[in-house]
């Protein structure tokens, strides 16, 4: 998107949201260095030991904003892009970035192709029967 | 705030989580039925349809709908603790299939939802379940003022397998969503044990 846009129509419609900016807080990368995709509901945990994020200036804001949300009670991807407004891609970046920098850790989902053990499906139905 | 918060030093438990997907046509009910269930008020990307996507978007038989789940959109349920399970609803266009794949990952099953008035906006979702191989459930939302049918007609008109459960189910309804929901882990078990046996044999 290097053209101002003068005179053309954009190829996109008002659906796609704002496409543009938010990729600026990744600085423009949509994807993590040497990164598996992090899953939608794999769970973001913050490390102990990463108590003032803020010092860190490599770290944008929203870096900040996730370390603090996840320091209490681990979110899954999908719920933090939800919280901080921000596009899964962008969130799935930004939690890289602080896996690298060892803020955070991640647990992935049971993977695909696994089927998790009977015992974790059977407290499941449990579990929905005592809702 | 989320999963229970931890106490005092103690470190925050960390949760496995599963995702099952509520599928089907637009306009079924499927962010109905995640509202239903979920704890949190269903995250969703929803926009009125506008001039610009009406001819796209084809509201024939449900002209009460005026909004759409463009993006994604989905649930929460906090089983325990350490056990968690979201709900993701599709992206009901078919324009936003692309998210379908990554949404079906590592997904332990799905609902298909299905209107009697438009059965054929079905066919796409189970037609997806059946060759991925995801275990999956058709859940016929019983709209008021819909025709009803026997099961065995509705089977047969989405040419479902036998091994495919249906069920007749209230989208708004909680304890409808929780009987459907548990059909679908009760099948994805069943589905996993024949695996299991058909590769020791």
């Amino acid at each position: 998107m290097s053209a101002d846009g003068q005179g053309r129509r954009h190829w996109f419609d008002d659906e796609a949201g704002p496409v543009v900016r938010p990729y600026a807080m990744t600085r423009g990368r949509t994807s993590s260095q040497g990164q598996h995709r992090l899953d939608l509901i794999a769970v973001v945990v913050t490390e102990p030991h990463a108590d003032d994020p803020e010092a860190d200036h490599m770290l944008a804001p929203e870096h900040v904003d996730i370390v603090e949300l996840c320091r209490d009670a681990p979110q899954s991807v999908a719920e933090l892009a939800a919280e901080l407004d921000l596009p899964i891609g962008v969130v799935r970046v930004l939690v890289g970035d602080l896996v690298d920098a060892e803020f955070v850790h991640v647990n992935r989902p049971v993977p695909p192709a696994e089927l998790p053990d009977e015992s974790i499906l059977r407290d499941v139905i449990n579990g929905l029967r005592a809702l | 705030m989320i999963f229970g918060r931890s106490e005092r030093g103690k470190p925050p438990v960390e949760p496995v989580t599963l995702k099952i997907l509520v599928a089907g046509g637009f306009g079924v009910g499927k962010t109905t039925l995640v509202g239903a269930v979920s704890e949190i008020r269903p995250l969703r990307t929803e926009e009125l349809l506008t001039e610009a996507g009406r001819p796209v978007d084809d509201t024939s038989g449900v002209e009460g709908k005026h909004t759409t789940t463009v993006a994604m959109d989905f649930g929460r349920i906090t089983l325990r603790e350490d056990l968690v399970l979201y709900l993701f609803g599709t992206p009901g266009q078919e324009r936003f299939w692309f998210m379908w794949d990554e949404l079906s990952e590592g997904a332990l099953g799905a609902v298909v939802l299905a209107d009697t008035r438009r059965l054929e906006d079905s066919f796409a979702a189970v037609d997806y379940f059946e060759r991925r191989s995801i275990p999956f459930l058709v859940g016929v939302n019983c709209f008021e003022g819909a025709p009803r049918y026997p099961v065995e007609d509705v089977r047969q008109a989405l040419d479902l397998d036998d091994g495919v459960p249906l069920m007749m189910c209230d989208a708004r309804d909680r304890e409808s969503v929780k009987e459907a929901l548990i059909g679908v882990v009760q099948h994805a078990m069943a589905y996993a044990a024949d695996r299991r046996q058909t590769v020791t044999t």
